[in-house]
């Protein structure tokens, strides 16, 4: 089953953690956000591997912007 | 005293200061970033002058802009707020290299108590007592294991280069410590680029316990009370009270003793925080020191609501040349003071919420204060942290004060932004809050469970 990752807010992407083809496990961070001087980790709701990667480092994002889908 | 002042900062911190130095007949300039001309620090200083850009890098936090500003209004004196430039040693270096009067510790006493490891083992020199740890970047994970026998469990795996508590997990024992200390390093690497990994003892259900010192120009130091701060969201503060309910008399003046010889023995001058950590059941507690701050806090207003003190006009005095307020010395504190930051987050996860504010009512009343940096009309932009405001309540009692936070937290009408309000109406219901036998813990306990997590 494909998870997708989506972004809960608002933000400027700070760091990127994984790229595609790497093996997560559930609550590893994928990537960490930042607004408002707060850095917001993204974590894998469950463990997979990540099979697209949207998002890199600088980008700007609108809440439900798509960051990773993990299978 | 000085007779003219810039002030490097933004919002509420910006305003507030002005507020004081207004009263004092003090000249006042503003700078801003374009985001913010309209916001109420910038109408209410004497003078302001426009920064290039929004990000805090080409704004509140350019050195360059900011000394550019200060020589072009040809003030006497730079007062930095918190954050930004106002930890920045350099920075106070240049102010006081361009002839200027610094309103601040010497940039000597920020470079030594501004950094986490200088400033602990200051602590140890003076006899103030410290969490157990290591001081060096672990080697390997045989290392680790090696070193928490001397540190003791539980433990705090921290990232060396770490901060604003990323990086950070809590072991047990030693099965849990290899797993953590692996992680952390991988974690570390791929983050900071920096694999760095320390130890340092963990303190379960802990307290936030921090004492203000006031350093004078006579080279005196005092000890105006303490705040406990420990109801916090990812390591950061949310809610500040004075005096703390969680402080028997005895740990309390061990605590305000030990912030005042520290504060002597770096020859601290003006006002600065010295954080620590209580831990250990009631009777039996007991305080490690955490971190100094050489700067103005957020949760200032507390301290002095409860001692009938202006903090920023002691800076001022300091800063000038002059003793504290005579007497203040000898003050005990009134009452009880508790402050509630209204936030631009949603009160359940403490995601950054900015916005248009379309509407905006602050409570008022006796024993209320409210230090905003915005009104109706104003946007709060992602581009900079996200306090938008301080309600801070002062009653005679703790019961009685939390009576007025009950009623102003209801008169407070925050639209547009999301807000930490309905958080706070949260908190009064709670009823370790209430008792005040509450820890570090409480945030976490209340979002136990909760389907909107």
């Amino acid at each position: 089953m494909t998870q997708q990752i989506t972004a809960d807010l608002v933000a400027n992407v700070w760091k990127v953690l994984v790229s595609e083809g790497t093996v997560v496990a559930a609550g590893d961070t994928l990537a960490i956000l930042e607004s408002m001087k707060m850095e917001i980790p993204v974590h894998a709701d469950g463990a997979g591997t990540v099979t697209r990667l949207a998002v890199a480092e600088g980008d700007v994002l609108d809440e439900g912007d798509l960051i990773a889908e993990i299978d | 005293m000085i007779r003219s002042l810039l002030v490097a900062n933004r919002g509420e911190i910006a305003r507030r200061v002005i507020r004081t130095a207004g009263r004092l007949g003090i000249r006042t300039v503003a700078v801003h970033s374009p985001h913010d001309a309209q916001l109420p620090f910038v109408r209410e200083a004497d003078e302001a002058v426009a920064l290039a850009g929004n990000t805090p890098a080409e704004s509140y936090g350019n050195a360059d802009a900011v000394l550019a500003a200060a020589r072009a209004t040809g003030v006497e004196a730079v007062h930095p707020g918190y954050g930004f430039l106002s930890e920045n040693a350099d920075f106070a270096h240049r102010v006081l290299a361009a002839g200027l009067t610094w309103v601040g510790p010497s940039p000597e006493v920020i470079a030594l108590m501004g950094d986490k490891r200088n400033a602990r083992d200051q602590a140890v020199a003076v006899g103030v007592p410290v969490a157990p740890g290591t001081s060096e970047p672990l080697a390997d994970e045989g290392a680790a294991v090696q070193a928490a026998r001397t540190v003791g469990y539980p433990l705090m795996v921290k990232a060396a280069a770490g901060g604003g508590g990323m990086g950070m997990a809590v072991a047990r024992d030693e099965v849990e410590l290899r797993a953590q200390y692996r992680a952390v390093v991988a974690f570390a690497s791929r983050l900071f680029g920096d694999p760095g990994v320390l130890l340092e003892r963990y303190y379960h259900r802990a307290r936030h316990i921090e004492v203000q010192i006031l350093g004078g120009a006579d080279g005196e130091v005092l000890a105006l009370g303490e705040r406990n701060c420990s109801v916090q969201r990812r390591h950061q503060k949310l809610v500040e009270e004075s005096p703390s309910p969680a402080l028997d008399a005895a740990l309390r003046t061990r605590m305000l003793t030990a912030a005042v010889t520290l504060g002597r023995a770096v020859g601290y001058r003006g006002a600065g925080t010295v954080e620590c950590l209580v831990h250990g059941p009631p009777g039996q507690q007991d305080f490690v020191f955490l971190e100094m701050n050489t700067r103005l806090q957020v949760e200032h207003p507390v301290t002095e609501a409860v001692f009938g003190v202006d903090l920023v006009e002691e800076q001022l005095r300091a800063a000038s040349g002059l003793a504290p307020t005579p007497g203040l010395g000898s003050r005990t504190p009134v009452g009880h003071a508790i402050e509630f930051r209204v936030n631009a987050e949603d009160p359940v996860r403490f995601l950054p919420g900015p916005g248009r504010v379309t509407r905006w009512r602050e409570p008022v009343g006796e024993g209320i204060r409210v230090d905003a940096g915005y009104a109706e009309g104003d946007t709060v932009t992602p581009a900079y942290d996200s306090l938008m405001a301080k309600l801070v309540v002062h009653a005679g009692t703790r019961a009685e004060a939390l009576a007025v936070a009950a009623g102003a937290l209801a008169e407070f009408v925050v639209v547009g932004p999301r807000s930490t309000l309905p958080f706070h109406q949260d908190l009064l219901g709670r009823s370790e809050f209430a008792r005040g036998t509450y820890d570090t813990g409480i945030v976490t306990q209340m979002r136990a469970g909760d389907p909107r997590r």
